[in-house]
């Protein structure tokens, strides 16, 4: 019996392997975006194969963390922010867990900003989605790093002076080699990108627009959408990073003003991950690390025999 | 003050080579058969500034600095701005001999470089020279080294001169270089140190030295090692292969060696974007499985706070460690302090809990970490290993047989998916990870990627499977169960006593201390009693959870008790009063806070003040005395 015989499973899954028990049941608000993603992702990840238990969801803190509770893997519920170093890390001790993280707009591109851009620029081998709604929910809808300006809440009472974040740019300025961005309302296109996320080979980071129907009542329900790689409107190559930048500015400008665009912006197939880069500088075990405390025949190295006797 | 040791003082500019040269120096008085103990005192600054080490070699055993030293080879700072009095700080080019002659017992040897160093801009020079009698050598080095080839080789001209004027061989010497040096350099270096030998040998009488090197004689392999080094191999020997940080002083060290050889070990090093990342990392590594450390230094340490409360919240074992330096905020950089005890104590919100350990030797540093993966696995819960600037650079010899020791990857209570299918599960298949009765708290874990063994980590307060819940009755269960870890913990270090005692059992005084000043406090034991006080000592190592029994048999069983320690506001007493809730009157403190450790005298000198004389005045203006309680 393998240490971890979860992974790498051959079987028919049945998505419903990824709700729990009669408790808990989702706590979202009624026509919260955040059940669009619950959904994608339990239709995106039997298509993939992948089990509930080869799987490590890894989230941050806000209504979007408590995707962890609904989605029955083996979950991480970290702190506000830190998803992403945590699972990268897990993704560096056990490459053949599938590693997915997940939060809001405040806890990914406000508050663990850093850690999304170096995550992105070390190109782990990992899906990232961003619950975006544009506001603090969980809190009670105070003005978030994707709030418009202008965006009035209680702690922002003349309306937030500044421009709000440029996700999609960022992603791709610091590195992410897949980069697209979907809406709840757009379901069929939300299970299809979550997809090619997951089976993507590097850092593929899914903005997820999320209507917050409590808190941001004054934004729009994300309709109508446009889908970028279907529409005549919109000619680009998604491979190539001039065009993409060009096609995430015109997104990103457009949202403020009423058109919803979504779709891959970007896409690179030929970029090694992290993993597969530490592998060719030496520093990354073939084996996975996680596996090794389980090898009863594995002769565990000591310093007296190794590193000693340049002291002496 | 002893006759039968040498403390070399090598000063000059950082930048100039000054550690790597005393590095060499101290390999070879041990390889002589000495025990030697370097002592290092540098600015946070690259290139100039004035930086020195000091070397103590004797033939019995040494665990601290000395008093002061007896042999300055002063070299030249390559780097010195400001060379005006007036300056901020002060005339650079000749503080390699002027910061450092308050310090140069009588009696003492001085080496200067003529080259870069002259002694006529140094006030009362002369008078100096004559009411201390030093013997003074003036000699060309920098001439020597840039006539030789190059100038930089003034520091082994340098070492030439010094085993002349101390009648060492250089035998030790030359066999160091040609370990340490690349073939290129090797042959002048080699040249010069005998060349600088031979010519002092000719131009003055070497054959009563000055200050002479003891002669010692090992009976096995000894090491030259500091506590980073030990912290580290104590890691790899415990199966840490994993280790992600920041780089900040003194921290850096452990960083260093063990990025540099977890790749020979097929282990994962991730230098990452900040200390809050450095943690989680760690946590995310061990929660997959791996034995994971991280670490840093106060502010970096300060970032580590949220994830360390989530590594107790989730139960994830990590072994963190903090290398103190001088506070508040950026404070001295380089200078060692330990004043971060109650912010490792007490940092992340709610009642946390972690286990604080101190080493107070490189040989406990490297059984401490050991101890602190053991303890951090066992008990599922993160363990802090604190020492300091002091502790982690300063380098001793220690017998290689100390680290011939069975390794030990064990993960703790971690089950196989066999043992997995035994345990308690909910009907939809999750896995009681976080049961409320269990043997000393601990709940067995899983890791991902096993069949029937997920469950959800939360920072939130959960239910037996992970699930979030605000239920009063699992609230208390599950809050109980964790602290209970400590007290089993407890129980299990009380196996064993991490406490290092010196003097008399049936001693009238005390002296506790903590971490790294417990070899300078024991030294200064020593002295006392040769001089017939009755004082013992007790350097304590487990600061949490604390040694409540032995701390308080300890008092209980001396009259007066004087606490030592480098915080200006008696951290480590404070938490010796806490945990014993009585007492106060016995316990008086010792601080300093300089940016330097303590000397032995000054320990002694503290000691008298305080209680044989009973005056309370602290005993020199770099130390306070605070009085008892009761006083």
């Amino acid at each position: 019996m393998s240490t971890f015989s979860a992974i790498g499973e051959e079987r028919e899954i049945d998505r419903d392997e990824y709700t729990p028990g009669v408790e808990p049941q989702p706590t979202w608000c009624p026509g919260c975006g955040d059940f669009s993603v619950l959904k994608a992702l339990k239709q995106a990840l039997p298509e993939v194969g992948r089990t509930p238990e080869e799987t490590l969801l890894c989230t941050g803190i806000g209504c979007s963390g408590k995707l962890n509770s609904y989605l029955d893997t083996y979950g991480f519920h970290t702190i506000h922010g830190r998803s992403l170093p945590v699972a990268r890390a897990a993704k560096l001790a056990n490459p053949d867990l599938e590693v997915i993280a997940a939060g809001g707009d405040g806890d990914g591109y406000g508050i663990g900003g850093n850690h999304f851009i170096h995550t992105a620029r070390e190109n782990h081998d990992m899906t990232y989605i961003v619950f975006n709604n544009e506001i603090f929910g969980l809190t009670k809808g105070q003005t978030s790093p994707t709030s418009p300006k202008g965006h009035k809440s209680k702690t922002q009472p003349s309306g937030s002076a500044k421009e709000p974040i440029k996700p999609l740019s960022m992603s791709l300025n610091a590195g992410a080699s897949y980069v697209a961005r979907t809406a709840a309302v757009n379901p069929n296109q939300a299970k299809e990108i979550i997809t090619e996320a997951i089976e993507h080979d590097g850092f593929a980071h899914v903005d997820f627009l999320t209507q917050c129907p409590t808190w941001n009542k004054d934004a729009r329900q994300y309709v109508p959408y446009i889908d970028v790689n279907d529409s005549d409107d919109y000619e680009f190559d998604k491979t190539d990073r001039v065009e993409a930048a060009e096609m995430m500015r015109e997104t990103e400008e457009s949202l403020y003003e009423g058109e919803v665009l979504t779709g891959r912006f970007y896409v690179d197939e030929d970029r090694p991950s992290y993993g597969q880069e530490k592998q060719t500088i030496g520093e990354m075990p073939e084996e996975p690390l996680a596996e090794r405390y389980w090898d009863d025949d594995y002769e565990w190295e000591r310093s007296h025999d190794m590193f000693l006797d340049k002291h002496a | 003050m002893t006759d039968d040791e040498l403390i070399w003082r090598i000063s000059g500019g950082s930048g100039d080579g000054i550690a790597s040269t005393s590095q060499n120096f101290a390999k070879a008085l041990m390889r002589s058969g000495l025990n030697v103990f370097t002592h290092r005192h540098y600015p946070s600054r690259i290139r100039g500034g004035h930086t020195y080490t000091e070397v103590r070699a004797s033939a019995g055993p040494v665990e601290s600095r000395g008093d002061g030293y007896n042999f300055l080879l002063a070299l030249g700072d390559s780097f010195a701005r400001n060379p005006q009095e007036e300056a901020v700080y002060g005339n650079e080019e000749i503080k390699p001999l002027s910061e450092n002659l308050d310090e140069l017992r009588e009696g003492g040897v001085i080496i200067y470089d003529e080259g870069l160093l002259d002694a006529s801009e140094i006030p009362n020079f002369e008078e100096r020279v004559e009411e201390n009698d030093w013997h003074v050598y003036p000699l060309d080095l920098r001439g020597l080294a840039r006539d030789m080839g190059r100038e930089v080789m003034r520091n082994t001209a340098g070492v030439g001169a010094t085993c002349a004027l101390t009648g060492m061989e250089l035998d030790h010497v030359e066999d160091l270089m040609r370990d340490a040096m690349p073939e290129k350099i090797l042959d002048p270096n080699l040249e010069i140190l005998e060349t600088a030998y031979e010519q002092v040998q000719e131009e003055y009488d070497v054959d009563a030295p000055d200050v002479s090197v003891p002669t010692g004689e090992h009976d096995e392999t000894q090491l030259l090692m500091s506590g980073s080094d030990a912290i580290a191999y104590g890691a790899i020997d415990e199966g840490c292969r994993f280790i992600s940080g920041y780089p900040m002083t003194p921290w850096t060290e452990v960083f260093t060696i063990m990025s540099q050889n977890l790749p020979k070990l097929d282990g994962i090093s991730e230098q990452v974007e900040d200390e809050i990342a450095a943690a989680a990392l760690a946590v995310g590594a061990s929660h997959a499985g791996v034995k994971a450390m991280s670490g840093s230094s106060g502010g970096g340490f300060a970032l580590m706070s949220e994830p360390l409360g989530l590594a107790e919240m989730t139960e994830t074992p990590v072994v963190l460690v903090e290398a103190m330096r001088a506070g508040p905020s950026t404070g001295m950089p380089t200078k060692p302090e330990q004043s971060d005890l109650e912010h490792v104590l007490y940092t992340s919100q709610g009642d946390s809990q972690r286990v604080v350990l101190a080493p107070g030797t490189v040989e406990e540093a490297y059984e401490q970490s050991r101890l602190a993966f053991r303890l951090a696995y066992e008990y599922q819960i993160p363990t802090i290993l604190l020492y300091d600037q002091k502790l982690g650079g300063e380098l001793k010899n220690v017998p290689k047989s100390h680290f011939d020791r069975e390794p030990n990857p064990t993960l703790g209570k971690t089950l196989s998916e066999d043992a997995l299918s035994e345990q308690p599960h909910s009907e939809d298949g999750k896995f009681h990870r976080f049961q409320h009765d269990v043997d000393d708290g601990v709940s067995p874990r899983s890791i991902p990627g096993q069949k029937g063994g997920r469950f959800l980590a939360t920072g939130n307060e959960h239910d037996p499977t992970g699930h979030i819940s605000e239920s009063p009755e699992n609230r208390v269960a599950q809050i109980d169960r964790r602290a209970e870890k400590l007290a089993a913990i407890r129980d299990d270090l009380d196996t064993e006593d991490t406490g290092s005692y010196a003097g008399p059992e049936d001693a009238e005084y005390g002296i506790l201390t903590f971490g790294s000043q417990q070899g300078t406090v024991e030294e200064a034991v020593g002295r006392l009693n040769d001089a017939g006080v009755s004082v013992k000592s007790y350097g304590v190592s487990d600061m949490l959870p604390f040694p409540t029994e032995q701390v308080e048999a300890f008092v209980e069983s001396v009259d007066e008790v004087l606490v030592v320690e480098m915080t200006a506001s008696g951290q480590f007493r404070g938490l010796v009063q806490k945990n014993l809730g009585r007492y106060g009157e016995r316990l008086s403190s010792l601080l300093k806070y300089n940016g330097n450790p303590f000397e032995p005298a000054e320990v002694v000198d503290g000691f008298e003040a305080a209680i044989v004389e009973g005056d309370g005045d602290a005993p020199g203006h770099q130390t306070t005395f605070v009085p008892a309680a009761g006083d």
